[in-house]
């Protein structure tokens, strides 16, 4: 077979795509529902019809966002068997109770009540109404925190024993799973990294719409919202991205080596904002660190020792045998510095951007709008760029110390089908993110509806009564 | 007793849920080019399942992520082995969930209409295939000694498998009639009905066909008991709706399916993925399924949570029980002007 049809790289070209993909969905689902529910509410408080405006606009936007979340997380969900067969063999009997809790307890609930929220203004009292969008809201939250234990196990596998008789990995503690230390820390981060990303929609809508002189005084409460969600949505990513660096040098220390390219092991050891070397990142040219900073971020000390990449692969290959254990060091060095960048950019922003709109001010100057505008997809390339240094920081295991990716591959699904699935997501995908791009831009331009259309009392547009 | 059994159960039950649920989706969204004679009469329709749709397919992903977290080999075998079926199946469900959305998202009659064909073949291509899926557990495929599927994509379409697609493909299609007929008003309904009646009269040969394939190759006392009583509902729905009994035809239809999957289960019952080369590589209940500790952590979630959702999902039907009209649509046409 030629190498252009490797089922296992085409695999992981299929898995990381559509899994990136469903991931630019789903922070917007999360951040957005819980924004929509807080303005719902302050509408139902105050009854000022400003928050029902914002109420529906950005519910609008969340609702055609919501719908790629959810058609892409079938996917995700049937490709664990249909490409990594020998994965699921392996890790089922504990993989799969997180994901079928995540079924049970969030989907369901956020599948039931987003349509009783949808379509049902005119159906329910106010307050059951308001109820619905805050049981959506608590849903999809917890669903994050189902997907993020299961990830947990890949990165640090707890709570098992392995059966050698089946080849495979048994739950033995289901608290522990649930408890694992990686997902305790990586589920705030997540969570509060998504309220950056929902902040960053919200600013720069509210920006173009100011920034043109329509609809102010809405914008002017969105955009205020929007800055302090990112701000303060921010502080939180970074304290808690500082937790989960911890817990991810106790666990794969080799991870955040890699991420600082750091090939011997020192103490103290410097952190390097940018780095110019060679390609393959092993001699550098020139560099500029932060003294101490990647001791404190692996120990919380100052001159802790941090492993370097040849120490740890001398050791891995004494405890595994021989093989190459180093993930791509430009990869994961590159991801981990522009999630770190992009996000102190975004919080950076909206911190000006506070000050700027202080005492109802708003700027006149038209480059700070623009930057406000075009600051959107900072927060959602930093989550990405996470991701992938999540991901393939991992490598070459797909379970730390248990299995490796290349073992995890369906052994019959030939190559020739991955690549016609591959392809076939891409085009499909490709499509509807034109599609979907085209649809938000118009009903962000379009703006809030006006309220005559609305009854100011209840909230009912005529609209929903039947809302396709 | 024995877990493995009882989850045997649930998944069944999972299954069960979202045929009979997304069922009737398919079939409404299969019904547009018959029954959707103008944009109204086509909102309308659409508007039947539009609370709920996401909600009925949310089963499958539940009744999937539990055969992952119960039996992960059958869970690995199947959906390795028709993995180019299953692909279809996902960018079909994939296209028909966007449309729904999209469709409204503007006013011209061109982009309605491009997302009203694909809502019916984004419903049609998955009543197909599920049909032709869940015939070939039951007839057993090829699989190696590690449980392997060795077939090709093509093997999957043999007769009988076909039959059985096109027996999940009218069932559907008649259900999301007769569930239209239950949920509107006025002319569409009698539309509805009439047109029930004649699909009812195909599913019924159809579906008698299959199941008497199903029975004699493969059936066990209880499948044949399932599969008669399965045909008895079906013809009491089509009778129902004759008499204009419409809440009586959709119970029963929703009846007939869920005796058909059930009687599907057990004609599969012990094994979950028989190997149709030698029995000795086929997957069974027993040497599926996950750890007992597993099964009794699922146990419990299950035990507990269930009737919960039962509970809110109920309510949730019960809030948008009224029927849809045309008077609804034409009123919101009028204040969006
Ligand atoms: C807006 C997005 C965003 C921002 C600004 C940050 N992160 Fe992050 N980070 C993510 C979004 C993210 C994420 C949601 O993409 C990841 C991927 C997996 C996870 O749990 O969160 C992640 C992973 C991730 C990991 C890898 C965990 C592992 O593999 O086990 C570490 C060590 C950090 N982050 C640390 C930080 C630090 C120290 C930050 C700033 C000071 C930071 N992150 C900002
Ligand atoms: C929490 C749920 C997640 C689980 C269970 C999960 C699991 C997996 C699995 C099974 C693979 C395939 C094997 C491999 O190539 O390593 C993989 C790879 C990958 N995932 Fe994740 N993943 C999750 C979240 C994410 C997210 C949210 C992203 C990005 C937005 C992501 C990005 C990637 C990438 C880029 C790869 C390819 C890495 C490579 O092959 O080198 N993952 N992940
Ligand atoms: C590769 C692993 C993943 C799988 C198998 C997966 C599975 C799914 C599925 C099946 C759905 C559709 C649910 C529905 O119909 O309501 C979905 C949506 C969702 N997923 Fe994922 N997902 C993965 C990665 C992630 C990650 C990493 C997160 C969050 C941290 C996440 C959060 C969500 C949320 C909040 C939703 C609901 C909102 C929406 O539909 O947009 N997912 N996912």
């Amino acid at each position: 077979m030629n190498e252009f049809l490797d089922p296992l790289l085409l695999s992981r070209w299929q898995f990381g795509l559509t899994t990136v993909y469903h991931f630019l969905f789903v922070p917007l689902t999360i951040g957005l529902s819980v924004t929509v529910a807080l303005y719902q509410t302050a509408w139902v408080r105050t009854g000022k019809d400003e928050y029902l405006k914002l109420t529906k606009f950005f519910g609008k936007i969340f609702l055609i966002n919501f719908a790629m979340g959810v058609v892409t997380g079938i996917v995700q969900e049937f490709q664990f068997g249909m490409n990594w067969s020998d994965y699921s063999r392996f890790v089922g009997d504990v993989f799969g109770a997180p994901l079928a809790m995540e079924g049970l307890l969030a989907f369901f609930l956020e599948a039931t009540f987003i349509g009783l929220w949808i379509f049902g203004w005119d159906k329910l009292p106010k307050a059951l109404h308001l109820a619905t969008i805050w049981v959506t809201a608590f849903a999809t939250v917890l669903s994050g925190y189902f997907i993020i234990a299961a990830n947990a196990f890949m990165q640090n596998p707890v709570g098992f024993q392995i059966n050698e008789a089946k080849g495979r990995a048994e739950l033995t503690d289901i608290w522990a799973l649930l408890t694992n230390k990686v997902a305790l820390a990586a589920f705030p981060h997540t969570i509060f990294a998504c309220f950056m990303v929902a902040a960053g929609l919200i600013i720069s809508v509210s920006a173009w719409h100011l920034s043109r002189g329509r609809n102010i005084e809405t914008m002017r409460i969105s955009l205020k919202s929007g800055l302090w969600m990112m701000v303060g949505g921010g502080a939180l990513t970074f304290l808690t991205g500082d937790s989960l660096s911890l817990a991810m040098v106790q666990t794969q220390p080799m991870k955040m080596a890699a991420a600082e390219a750091l090939y011997t092991t020192a103490g103290p050891a410097s952190f390097s904002i940018f780095t110019w070397g060679t390609p393959d990142g092993v001699s550098e040219l020139f560099s500029v660190r932060i003294p101490y900073l990647l001791s404190f971020l692996s120990t919380h000390t100052f001159d802790g020792q941090v492993e370097g990449i040849n120490n740890l692969q001398a050791q891995y290959t004494a405890t595994y045998g021989p093989g190459d254990y180093t993930p791509l060091i430009w990869v994961t060095y590159w991801a981990f510095r522009y999630m770190i960048g992009l996000g102190i950019l975004a919080f950076l922003i909206a911190g000006i951007g506070l000050f700027l709109t202080r005492k109802g001010k708003l700027p006149t100057k038209k480059w700070i709008w623009k930057v406000a505008i075009w600051g959107m997809p900072l927060p959602l390339l930093a989550m990405i760029l996470g991701w992938v240094f999540t991901e393939m920081g991992r490598q070459p295991w797909i379970v730390f110390g248990l299995l490796k990716t290349q073992d995890a591959v369906s052994p019959n699904v030939t190559g020739l089908e991955v690549l016609i699935s591959l392809i076939a997501f891409t085009v499909t995908y490709g499509i509807l993110a034109v599609v979907e791009f085209k649809l938000i831009k118009k009903a962000v331009q379009a703006g809030p509806a006006e309220l005559p259309q609305a009854d100011a009392e209840t909230g009912i547009t005529r609209q929903e009564t039947t809302v396709y | 007793m024995d877990l493995a059994v009882l989850w045997f159960g649930i998944v069944g039950f999972l299954f069960v849920g979202y045929f009979v649920l997304d069922g009737f989706d398919f079939g409404v969204g299969m019904s547009l080019p018959f029954l959707g004679r103008d944009e109204t009469d086509r909102r309308v329709i659409i508007n039947t399942i539009g609370p709920i749709w996401d909600l009925n397919e949310t089963w499958v992903i539940v009744a999937g992520a539990a055969l992952f977290a119960a039996f992960p080999e059958w869970y690995a075998t199947l959906f390795s082995g028709f993995y180019l079926a299953l692909l279809v199946i996902l960018l079909a469900l994939i296209v028909r969930g966007v449309s729904f959305e999209y469709r409204h998202q503007r006013p011209e009659l061109a982009w309605k209409r491009r997302f009203d064909w694909m809502i019916t073949i984004g419903s049609a291509v998955p009543a197909l295939l599920w049909g032709v899926a869940f015939a070939n557990i039951v007839q057993g495929v090829p699989l190696d000694a590690g449980h392997n599927y060795t077939g090709s994509f093509f093997d999957l379409l043999n007769p009988y498998a076909l039959l059985g697609g096109l027996t999940t493909l009218m069932l559907f299609f008649t259900h999301g009639v007769v569930f239209i007929s239950l949920k509107t008003d006025g002319e569409l309904r009698e539309r509805a009905r009439a047109l029930a009646t004649k699909a009812g009269l195909i599913t019924i040969v159809v579906a008698a066909s299959f199941l008497l394939w199903t029975t004699l190759a493969f059936g066990t006392l209880a499948s044949a008991a399932l599969s008669a009583a399965a045909a008895v509902a079906l013809i009491l729905s089509f009778l129902a709706n004759l008499k204009a009994r419409e809440g009586w035809a959709f119970g029963l239809m929703a009846a007939t399916i869920a005796l058909a999957v059930l009687s599907l289960f057990m004609a599969l019952f012990p094994d979950v993925m028989p190997a149709s080369n030698d029995v000795a590589n086929s997957l069974t209940v027993a040497n599926a399924s996950s750890s007992q500790y597993t099964l009794t952590v699922m146990s419990w979630t299950a035990l507990i949570f269930m009737p919960l959702i039962l509970v809110y999902q109920g309510w949730g039907y019960w809030v948008f029980r009224k029927r849809v009209t045309r008077a609804h649509i034409e009123s919101s046409v009028a204040a969006s002007h």
